[in-house]
């Protein structure tokens, strides 16, 4: 069990690291802190899949001098998947920053609770 | 490779091609190019239904010149094809009858926009019916929370960002979740194309390794997708977000997005895990067990609601419950009657919330009971559509809710544990529905004479036709019914 983990100890922290911006995202009121949150989630999973793809004492997958044996490269396929994540999590963290932007000019607040007093007051 | 195997990916790019063109056209034309995208797509997915079942077997369609495990593929069959089928259907009479009110509620400016967010979600909606790739899908559901958190945002009032911003909050833990969970699914199989992903799980369970990080993993990806559809405990963002975005939004939202991660998971369960692994982990068990809460309490809840729109979106909460229900019964019955409830409360859904806005058009605006006493003689259109939606949801039988009502209870039967909790529950939420929706229904054909001057109610063709298609589909979802079951199980029959 312990062997495993101090193996896989990358692996182990980016899922710290995970619970860590889930955690936030979910609980904190703050709007600014929930999208901290959800960055430190999101590049936590990049974390993983780098671990995951990276193979010790291998080469960068990139072939030299015609050698085109895979057991001496690293597999590439989690790195394209951390480029596509990114793309993600940006364009969804633009949004969200968006979202708030626009909460703060009505609400001006930061606070998704007392956004949701007002909210309810003003439709009273 | 026949011609019709092209379709499905030609409507995907089709429709990502129609958001990026209509964000050059004024607001007119974007709505325009979206219906005639619509039209198309649904004649697309007909003539692969068509085909598909002519031929009683499903295709890959690999993109690019790479073929598995490498390349990235689509797939179709005639499950793929109905649900492409409906989904468009539903969103093009959606969007016709919710007309008026994209017009009043959004600004002029932003009409396009509003648009370029339907083709998107239709894009992202097919790409989730229709992908063999884990990792793509991932990318659609990404871009299925931004179009529907634009379809809540486009009508600018308090309400709806905060409705919004909740929406996409529990969006995004449910995407972590199930991002997080699609990397250990690669860690463990290395693979992403569902069929080699699966021949590798079939492998490692043989082997007796990683039990644990596989049940792990089907963990993760369940709870990701529930969240994300709305599964009972976690809920809490539909009633803003449905009741409170403009009527188009809230059939879109309620009838199809959430419907998209289900299909989703089903076929990452059946295509990817197998059944074994599903029921090894006992997650079926935590699946029917939610699904029950959330038939009882979010009836309950509905139950309470003053305001008619909130209501509809409760009872969303409840028709989600069914439809987990079915899967947690964890048998290919059970699974079909979730698929067909899918359809069912797509269809049934975006009717009620199509006339409970025509109902409040001519009650002044307002949403609540009191207002809407009579609303069914001032909107005939609007009352007769609301009360065949509430008898499907009821499930009388002549409406598409008792089909699905018949197919749980018969998938129930064979389960000797799990038939005595399905059968009860179904019956108490059957009796709650029918106590919130036939009050509804009362209420509005309640004769009042003070209020005639409401009576501001504008004769809407575009409204009266997608009311009229609503209703029939209702109907025929109800009367004929077999061969659409027979469609879907011979789809499932060859997921794996």
């Amino acid at each position: 069990m312990l062997h495993n983990l101090a193996v896989n100890h990358i692996e182990a922290a980016a899922v710290v690291l995970f619970g860590i911006g889930f955690t936030m995202l979910l609980l904190h009121q703050n709007l600014i802190k929930k999208i901290i949150g959800l960055n430190v989630m999101d590049t936590a999973v990049y974390l993983f899949l780098a671990a995951k793809g990276y193979i010790e004492g291998r080469l960068p997958p990139i072939i030299v001098d015609g050698v085109t044996d895979s057991h001496l490269y690293i597999n590439p396929v989690p790195s394209g998947l951390v480029l596509t994540g990114i793309v993600v999590s940006v364009s969804v963290t633009a949004l969200m920053l968006g979202l708030t932007v626009c909460l703060y000019r009505r609400y001006h607040s930061l606070d998704l609770d007392e956004i949701l007093m007002k909210v309810k007051k003003e439709w009273m | 490779m026949a011609p019709v195997c092209n379709f499905p990916f030609i409507s995907i790019v089709l429709s990502m091609m129609s958001g990026i063109i209509s964000s050059v056209l004024p607001g007119k034309w974007a709505r325009r190019l979206t219906m005639v995208l619509l039209c198309v797509v649904i004649v697309l997915s007909g003539g692969v239904l068509a085909f598909t079942m002519q031929t009683g077997d499903s295709f890959t369609f690999a993109m690019g010149k790479f073929t598995a495990p490498w390349g990235n593929e689509l797939r179709g069959g005639s499950l793929e094809a109905v649900l492409a089928v409906f989904f468009a259907l539903v969103m093009l009479l959606s969007l016709i009858g919710g007309k008026q009110h994209i017009d009043t509620e959004v600004a002029e400016s932003r009409t396009s926009l509003y648009f370029i967010m339907c083709d998107l979600m239709l894009a992202s909606l097919l790409a989730l019916i229709y992908t063999n790739d884990l990792f793509t899908a991932y990318v659609f559901v990404e871009i299925n929370t931004i179009a529907a958190c634009g379809l809540i945002m486009v009508r600018q009032i308090g309400r709806t960002y905060v409705a919004a911003a909740r929406y996409m909050v529990m969006s995004l833990l449910g995407s972590g979740l199930f991002l997080i969970g699609l990397s250990m699914l690669y860690g463990l199989t290395g693979h992403l194309l569902m069929e080699p992903a699966q021949s590798a799980i079939v492998l490692l369970r043989g082997s007796g390794h990683y039990i644990e990080p596989l049940v792990v993993t089907v963990a993760l990806i369940t709870a990701g997708l529930g969240i994300k559809s709305g599964l009972y405990p976690f809920h809490s963002w539909m009633p803003e977000t449905y009741g409170y975005s403009t009527a188009a939004s809230s059939a879109i939202l309620s009838g199809l997005v959430s419907k998209g991660y289900i299909i989703l998971l089903i076929k990452i369960y059946y295509r990817v895990f197998g059944e074994k692994t599903i029921m090894y982990g006992k997650i079926s068990n935590i699946l029917f067990v939610f699904g029950l809460l959330g038939m009882v309490l979010g009836s309950l809840s509905a139950m309470r609601e003053n305001d008619i729109r909130r209501m509809i979106a409760f009872s969303s909460v409840a028709q989600i419950g069914y439809i987990y229900m079915g899967l947690g019964l964890g048998t290919r019955a059970g699974v079909v009657a979730s698929l067909f409830h899918v359809l069912c409360h797509a269809v049934a859904k975006a009717l009620l919330f199509t006339s409970a806005t025509g109902l409040s058009d001519v009650s002044g605006g307002y949403k609540r009971f009191y207002h809407l006493r009579g609303a069914g003689f001032r909107n005939p259109v609007a009352g007769i559509g609301f009360s065949v939606g509430a008898l499907s949801m009821v499930g009388l039988p002549m409406f598409g809710g008792f089909i699905s009502k018949l197919l749980f209870s018969r998938a129930a039967i064979n389960d000797p544990n799990k038939m005595l909790p399905a059968l009860v529950i179904l019956a108490i939420s059957t009796l709650l529905n029918t106590v919130y929706f036939l009050r509804t229904v009362i209420t509005i054909y309640t004769p009042v004479h003070e209020h005639d001057q409401h009576r501001a109610f504008r004769d809407n063709p575009g409204y009266g036709i997608a009311m009229t298609f609503f209703i029939v589909l209702t109907i025929a979802l109800g009367t004929l019914s077999q061969p659409l079951v027979d469609a879907l199980t011979i789809g499932l029959g060859l997921f794996d």
